[in-house]
């Protein structure tokens, strides 16, 4: 994966998102789906985001977080769309990187 | 809420049954030391003094997070003024709220910031007047704005996202500049400028609030040159005055789509300001079951679906966009709950929002934030403001069930 620039943040394959301060993450029952929850607010997420977003630990790289998708859901290439997905949830400050 | 989690899933003859109440608003108490003129709780607050216990709030917490609630707001009055605070959060923590606590500062020291933190406590939001001591202690009627700026670097210091709230009416609409200039020293990531909303107190006092298009639009502008200044550093939002608009807010998603509010003495409301409307017997979660309240009672239904609406909204395309706005605004402004809003063009009700817009136009005179003085005048010019207490309330009571 090359450097992607988020701002002032670099997203490398050996990025450790975590979830963004102020946010949690759910499951919920009720609705069946991850949710994510922030100061008087919800997203409800969809199968995909629920599945990237709760190995976002902080520890985990988005290498690692790629290829345990990809063994989960027996799929390749996957990188593509994580990237693409954790620069968006990074943008809208569902996620942070540490380092 | 960002995005709409609304599932109407049909149940017999296509009657919809409401998803579950996915925020929950826990008035906990009407206590408060401040005294505000544009508050929105009810102006009779003071015929019940009765506040449930923490066994009441904690039994409404474990009901309605059992049917699917997921946020929750503690507000008051000041919920500060509850000592049992910290357990009503540690326990709405355990069962999996997002907990969003909605305070004016006062009360909060650092030993129960630390204590409301280890509770779980996720959010701090924090009310200012204005940016300027004398305005700010006016318009609340005490001192506080030393207070609150401490009590700002105390939420900071906790981690918490800094998210202030202004609300904003003709008294202090012109400062919105000094507003964000204070927020931005205070490191605020979120600022809230929500514009009066015309219940409770400030309904009472609306004649004094409701500033000039012309303060509006500067206000805006001002907002708009700030927000492309200091970029993604500070978000801005911009709560806008509906009785500007020609189309009413969609109050609440319609009521008893996804908001609960219990009030300190248990009575469940779809929306905080819903007792005032007529006819309704809303039920007490002494009485019943958060669920039965929810789904059974006639109270919660009677404004749900669209077979309440009168004309123009029943035949409007634009009805499940808006629900026909306000219920409490239709019955406020027209004395019929069932109405259209009469901020939207279409009602023919429509000229009480645009009268009272164009009393709204008379000069404003002194600059009222600069000049208590200026503020005092303008406040006399046409009637006193009133604020909110205890006995203010108790001699509107007395006021009203005299005449």
């Amino acid at each position: 994966m090359s450097d992607s620039g988020v701002g002032d943040i670099s997203l490398t394959a050996e990025s450790r998102p975590a979830i963004g301060r102020g946010f949690r993450l759910q499951w919920e029952a009720a609705q069946n789906a991850h949710v994510l929850l922030y100061p008087e607010g919800m997203i409800k997420l969809n199968g995909s985001a629920g599945e990237i977003l709760k190995r976002c630990d902080g520890a985990t790289t988005i290498a690692d977080i790629t290829q345990d998708l990809e063994r989960a859901f027996a799929a390749a290439n996957l990188s593509g769309d994580v990237q693409r997905f954790v620069i968006m949830a990074v943008e809208k400050k569902w996620l942070q990187i540490r380092s | 809420m960002a995005a709409d989690p609304l599932v109407n899933s049909a149940q017999g003859a296509g009657t919809p049954r409401p998803g579950p109440p996915l925020w929950l608003l826990l008035e906990l108490t009407y206590r408060c030391p401040l005294h505000c003129a544009f508050c929105y709780n009810p102006t009779d607050f003071a015929r019940s003094s009765t506040e449930l216990g923490t066994d009441d709030w904690i039994r409404v917490l474990r009901e309605a997070r059992a049917l699917g609630a997921v946020q929750l707001g503690l507000s008051g009055g000041e919920p500060l003024a509850r000592d049992d605070l910290e357990v009503i959060v540690g326990e709405a923590h355990q069962l999996g709220f997002y907990t969003n606590l909605i305070t004016s500062g006062v009360g909060l020291n650092e030993m129960r910031l630390r204590a409301l933190k280890k509770s779980g406590l996720d959010h701090v939001q924090l009310s200012f007047q204005d940016s300027t001591q004398q305005m700010n202690d006016f318009l609340s009627s005490t001192r506080t704005f030393e207070l609150k700026s401490a009590v700002a670097a105390l939420i900071k210091q906790y981690d918490y996202p800094m998210v202030l709230n202004v609300v904003l009416h003709r008294l202090n609409i012109d400062h919105v500049e000094e507003i964000l200039e204070m927020a931005l020293r205070l490191g605020a990531d979120y600022v809230e400028l929500a514009n009066t909303q015309y219940y409770g107190w400030a309904w009472h006092n609306r004649e004094q609030l409701l500033p000039s298009r012309a303060q509006v639009e500067r206000a805006e502008q001002t907002m708009q040159r700030f927000r492309e200044r200091v970029g993604r550093r500070m978000q801005i939002f911009f709560v806008v005055p509906d009785y500007f608009e020609i189309r009413p807010k969609p109050c609440m998603k319609g009521l008893g789509s996804i908001f609960l509010t219990i009030t300190p003495d248990g009575t469940a409301l779809p929306c905080h300001a819903a007792r005032m409307l007529p006819g309704l017997d809303f039920p007490n979660v002494c009485q019943a079951g958060i669920a039965q309240i929810w789904y059974e009672s006639e109270s919660f239904n009677h404004f749900r679906g669209d077979a309440w609406m009168k004309e123009p909204c029943r035949s409007c395309p634009e009805k499940a966009r808006d629900f026909g706005g306000c219920r409490c605004q239709a019955y406020l402004l027209t004395g019929d709950a069932a109405n259209a809003d009469p901020v939207c063009d279409l009602s023919p009700h429509h000229h009480l929002v645009t009268e009272a817009v164009a009393r709204a136009e008379r000069p404003a005179g002194d600059s009222p934030a600069r000049s208590l003085a200026g503020a005092l005048h303008l406040g006399a010019e046409q009637k006193p403001l009133v604020f909110r207490s205890p006995r203010n309330s108790s001699r509107l009571i007395a006021g009203h069930e005299g005449s």
